[in-house]
Parts: C-alpha cells; structure tokens; sequence
C-alpha cells in the first residue's frame, strides 16, 4: 500500500480556487519552484541571519528558498507550495500511527502553521526542510496521539549572532539528498522496514533487536551525514 | 568534559521515532544535552526520518484543510506580528540538571524534593507518563546503592560526582545501560554525593528483605 514514489509528483485532480488572492492551481504542486532570482542572494539579513546568503544547488536547497521566503516576506504562495507537498506526507506519517483520517488533517494543519510560525528557527546546517518538518509532525503525535510531554534536549548555547557557515549547509542538504537517494534504492521489503522503523510502528524492542534493520547501504550514508553534522558542531 | 559511556544507536533511533516512553525520552534529552556526539547522531537519525517522509506516498488533503491553515497562520500573525525567532535564552547554566530536567524538578538541583530511601540514599520521582519510570538518586559519597536487578532496561545517568561498579566507572554525563536481570551495586566515589538521573522500564527487584519490604513505599 505505501511506497516510496520516484516521482513525486501526485496526479491528483485539482481545484483552481483563489485563496485570498493566492492562486493555489499552480501547475505542479509538489516540487518547490524554481527560482527566479538566487534566494540567498536576495535574502541575507544578519540579525535573523540563520540562513545561508548564497544560493546552493538542488531540490533540498530549493525547499529552503521556500522557507526563507515564508520567514522574510510571509510569503503566502512560497507556503502554499510547501503544503502541498508536505501536507499530504504528513497526514499520511499521523495515519500511519493510528490517527484516523480528521485527525490527522488537523494535526497536519497543525504541523504547517507551526512551520509558518518558527520559520526563522530553520538551521540548514542542521536539517534539511523534509527533516524539520519530520520532527515538527512526530513531536505533534507524540503530544496529541500519545498524549505525553515530549523532553527535548537542550539547545546549543549559540548567540543570536550565529551565522551558519555555508559550506555546512550545502553540505548537509546534499548529504540529505544523497541518504534519500540511498533509501529509494533500497529493495522494496527493506525500504518497508526503515519506513516502519521510522515512523514509529515498530516499538524499541523491535527496533534493539532488528539486527536485521536493513540499513546496510543507508548506514555508511548516515556516517556521512553524521561527520558533517560534528563539524557543523565544531564550528559553531 | 569527557564522556565515554553513550546512548546506543537503537534508543537514539526509538527516541527519533517518538516511540519511547516519556522518562526514556527524558533521559536521551538529557544525556544529549551534554553530549555533542549523540546530538550529532540524533540529527543523522532525524534525517533518515526527514528522506523517509520526503519519499513517502501523501494521503490526499483536501483544500479545505489549507483553507483553515491559510486562516490559521493569518489570524495568528495579525495577533503576534511577522516572523521571529522565539526560542527564549536557556535559563542560566545549571551545573547539575540541563534544560530537560530543570523543566521536570521545576528548577534547579535546589529544587529538588529529596526524600530518603534508607541508608542515606535519596530520591525524587519525576512525573512522567508511560510504562517507564524516572527518579533522581543521591547516593552519599562513598556509599552503595542497595543490590537490585530489574526488568526491561534500567539507564543511569550520572549528573554529579561519580559512581562505579563491576561494568566501570561514571561520571558526569555518562549513562549506564544495564540490560534485564543484571545484578549491580553502584558505589559512589568518595569525593562527593553522587546525583543521577535513573530510569527503568519494570519495577525493581532488589536482593535484600527490608528494601524490598521498603518498595512499595518508595514508589520504585
């Protein structure tokens, strides 16, 4: 029933309505937009300065435009495009962990307001926009299916004044990209697993004794992606 | 600070998924706090969570959902003004219990509502939710905590001073992981009372008649 898509772009039937004069009939609803002008050229503001100030390449990057242009212009249109590709994902992550289908409208609701909100907390030096959105939608579940407090650690003592280095950022997002890739290419039954795993349906005892977990191509990509997140550390 | 005991790959996994119970959460926060290489490893985990949702296959939502989103986030920014970043300053620095646990004692290690569990030990269960309990321990400088084993996993967290047993010694930062049915005794150093924070997963069984009369007073 769930797989992974290769393409991903939903063919859904779609209805060109105007919200408040935001056209949300956009041809393609699940690719961030190209950019017109290099985002991190326009937008370098030092005081909010979480972002990048120079444009990187690829998906994960574009998706970061979309932010950027959320945090600076609460830019209704960039937000649309957003929830239409990540709206759909999770509601599907909520179902997945028990909610029905109302429910876990409302929480996906819940989860891209939140993105709106916090936009300016977004570190592409820690995450990619997918991965932010990840831990935005499981610490929702956790709060309304689970209905626990949700402890999270303690941030990192960086001042306002944090700029993230660049180099950091491109890294990561590619580095995103690539453990996506290494995924998708995983056989279908594996694929499932990690999907499981992830999503919360196996429990930590499942999950210890998963020996077996297959993350065997993805593990030497999580070692990447864990390298350039130490630096990222070290640096800052 | 050194720490050379860590959280396993498979707790960091389960606390990425947001399967744990809440004290098991709040141990992993906790160790986390102090600890750059598991926090860097908990981004990693997060991210395969991040390319999983990317790649996964959405449930259709419908346009009134966006429609009440779209509302949502405009009445808000009427009420709060554009966008900024929140996050208010960590409360100052507590040499003892990082944000996590501050926010679980209600302060700082000051606040902590001791009460004695014999032989000079101390505890404080924390409320949390769940089929895990979470409790602070203050065990007197050079003291023992009584004999116990227990069932599912018990994790100790050392917070101040230093304890050790038969698997080694702890200090600050370090979490003992001691698998079902392992027997230890946990002796303090010297220098100082020691103060963790410990979690199990079952009740405890400890060896000796009178702390096991004790038990069901102490709520452990």
């Amino acid at each position: 029933m769930w797989e992974f898509i290769f393409d991903p772009i939903p063919k859904r039937p779609r209805n060109p309505v105007m919200y408040g004069g935001v056209d949300t009939s956009k041809p393609d609803d699940s690719a961030p937009p190209a950019r017109s002008v290099p985002a991190f050229d326009r937008i370098s503001r030092r005081r909010q300065g979480r972002f990048m100030s120079r444009p990187t390449e690829g998906v994960a990057a574009d998706w970061i435009d979309v932010i950027i242009r959320i945090r600076d212009h609460r830019d209704e249109t960039a937000f649309v495009t957003l929830f239409r590709h990540f709206a759909p994902r999770v509601k599907a992550f909520l179902m997945r962990s028990g909610a029905d289908a109302a429910l876990a409208e409302e929480c996906a609701q819940d989860v891209m307001a939140t993105v709106w909100h916090k936009a300016a907390q977004f570190d592409p030096t820690r995450a990619s926009v997918a991965t932010w959105i990840f831990t935005i939608a499981r610490n929702r579940k956790i709060d309304v299916l689970r209905r626990q407090r949700r402890p999270e650690p303690e941030d990192l003592p960086w001042g306002p004044e944090h700029e993230p280095d660049q180099a950091d950022a491109i890294g990561l997002q590619q580095e995103s990209e690539h453990l996506g890739e290494a995924i998708a290419s995983l056989p279908r039954k594996q694929r499932e697993l990690i999907e499981k795993a992830y999503f919360g349906e196996l429990s930590h005892t499942e999950i210890a004794q998963q020996t077996g977990l297959p993350l065997g191509t993805i593990k030497s990509r999580i070692r990447l992606a864990l390298e350039r997140l130490r630096h990222a550390m070290d640096r800052s | 600070m050194t720490i050379n005991h860590h959280l396993t790959d498979d707790l960091i996994r389960s606390y990425s998924a947001g399967i744990l119970p809440e004290a098991m959460d709040l141990i992993v926060a906790t160790h986390i706090s102090l600890c750059d290489e598991c926090r860097a490893a908990l981004c990693a985990q997060d991210a395969v969570g991040g390319a999983v949702l990317e790649r996964a296959r959405g449930e259709a939502v419908s346009d009134a959902c966006l429609d009440r989103t779209l509302a949502l986030i405009r009445g808000s920014d009427r009420a709060a003004g554009p966008a900024r970043d929140t996050r208010k300053p960590d409360a100052p620095h507590d040499p003892v219990l990082p944000a996590p646990l501050r926010d679980y004692v209600g302060g700082s290690a000051d606040a902590i509502r001791w009460r004695p569990v014999g032989m000079g030990v101390k505890q404080a269960v924390l409320r949390t939710k769940g089929d895990a309990k979470a409790r602070l321990l203050r065990i007197p400088a050079g003291a023992a905590m009584p004999d116990h084993s227990h069932r599912g996993i018990e994790l100790t967290m050392v917070l101040k001073g230093a304890y050790s047993d038969a698997d080694g010694r702890y200090a600050r930062g370090d979490i003992e992981i001691a698998h079902e049915d392992l027997h230890h005794t946990p002796v303090a150093d010297v220098g100082e009372d020691c103060i963790c924070l410990a979690v199990n997963e079952g009740p405890l069984r400890f060896k000796g008649i009178l702390p096991r009369l004790a038990q069901p007073f102490l709520g452990i």
